[in-house]
């Protein structure tokens, strides 16, 4: 448990010093939400309507970003050996790290949401739909991007490579969060249901995610 | 307690690095595995710390904790310090006393004659350095700030990588003084190396003599 413990303040820690990646994930949030506008036009009727999923788009692309280091810089400095090699269970370990990274970077998304919801015109309800969305979205995304950081360092390509292979299994998760938001703002259809749904594939992506992930680690290194 | 390796072998990339390596260590004594580049020093200690598949042959540490694998009772000092350039120094030994220790590292920098932390970094000489950020540490304080790791959360197998590279003349002595403290207290060591480790029981393991 202190293992854990140890990890995940860690990594917290790691984020909001100089060279962590905490704020850059919201930086790049709002670069996206504000110039989406500036593209399609001052259309407020249109910014309304695809708001949502210009801020789940958004967020999508921004939890990716920091990823790719996540196992990387352990491995380049010999901590990744260390790890492997601690009596905390690597699955768990996996995971305090994927918590960590969530809390610094996912979990800041969400909080900028009701700022960026009024650049597209969004009223609160939609806002807080949006919101809660990303809030029980953004862990899944977080933990199905832990084994694409895991094969990226695994087969020693950083960069590109983890969001061209995280991306196509978000697909899931993006449909269903923009659905649910969707359906409060414009749809007749029902919120529970894509919502329930969404929640299914967080809950899921937290078991597969930190076992896959770990799985690679162990046979991938050398 | 002994850690004994039979006919191991082991292929890296196609390439079999490894072939038929026994060797015994028992408690308080150290194994100095040489041999010149490439013989497959680093890939020995690798294989003991479970950080590489053993492609034939066995090792095993009898003696040891009953629950614990292998790899949760060696330390493994590799090339790489495992330090972040972000943290303090006492931050760094604080982590790796907590991940590699399981306990709380807050209870153990505020205990009783500065703890056990404090003395980890003395014994090391880096005790004056406590608060300062890892990133400006030279070669041979970073080194040091790794062995400290050692003393701090205590394995009995030593695994150790060129253990004195970078470090200067007086660092090098402390460093025997630490190995010799350890053997004495029943751990073992398997160090591989190109120079002499300074003990008095080394056996020689040399690896690719041909």
């Amino acid at each position: 448990m202190m293992a854990l413990r140890a990890i995940l303040l860690r990594d917290m820690r790691l984020a909001v010093r100089v060279g962590g990646g905490a704020l850059i994930g919201v930086l790049f949030f709002l670069v996206v939400v504000t110039l989406i506008p500036l593209a399609v036009g001052p259309n407020l009727v249109l910014l309304k309507r695809i708001g949502p999923a210009i801020l789940w788009l958004g967020a999508l692309l921004a939890s990716l970003l920091a990823l790719d280091r996540l196992f990387a810089a352990d491995h380049e400095d010999g901590s990744l050996d260390l790890i492997l090699m601690g009596s905390a269970p690597l699955e768990l370990t996996v995971a305090a790290k994927g918590l960590a990274h969530w809390i610094t970077t996912g979990l800041p998304l969400v909080v900028a949401v009701p700022v960026l919801g009024l650049l597209l015109d969004l009223d609160p309800l939609a806002i807080g739909a949006v919101a809660l969305t990303l809030l029980v979205g953004t862990p899944a995304i977080t933990f199905i991007g832990l084994i694409g950081a895991a094969i990226a360092v695994v087969l020693r390509r950083g960069g590109l490579l983890l969001p061209v292979l995280v991306l196509p299994l978000t697909v899931p998760v993006l449909i269903f969060g923009v659905s649910a938001a969707e359906a409060v703002i414009v749809g007749p259809a029902s919120f529970a249901t894509p919502f329930t749904i969404l929640c299914a594939l967080t809950l899921a992506s937290l078991v597969i995610g930190p076992a896959a992930a770990a799985a690679t680690l162990r046979h991938g290194l050398d | 307690m002994r850690l004994v390796g039979r006919d191991i072998g082991c292929t890296r990339g196609g390439r079999e690095v490894l072939a038929g390596v026994s060797f015994s260590v028992v408690a308080g004594e150290a194994l100095a595995v040489t041999g010149r580049n490439g013989a497959g020093k680093t890939t020995l200690l690798r294989l003991i710390a479970g950080l590489l598949e053993l492609a034939a042959g066995q090792l095993e540490l009898t003696g040891g904790a009953a629950d614990a694998t292998l790899a949760e009772q060696v330390h493994y000092l590799g090339h790489r310090d495992g330090l972040k350039s972000a943290l303090s120094v006492r931050e760094n030994l604080e982590f790796w006393y907590a991940f590699l220790g399981g306990r709380d590292a807050s209870a153990a920098s505020g205990g009783p004659g500065g703890g056990i932390l404090q003395t980890a970094l003395e014994h090391v000489g880096l005790a004056a350095l406590a608060a300062l950020p890892a990133a400006y540490l030279s070669a041979g304080q970073r080194r040091r700030l790794a062995i400290a790791r050692l003393l701090a959360a205590p394995r009995p197998v030593w695994l150790l990588d060129e253990p004195t590279a970078a470090l200067d003349a007086a660092s090098q002595k402390r460093l025997t003084e630490l190995m010799r403290n350890h053997l004495a207290g029943g751990g073992i060591i398997v160090a591989a190396t190109h120079g002499p480790l300074g003990l008095d029981r080394a056996a020689e393991l040399r690896l690719g003599a041909a």
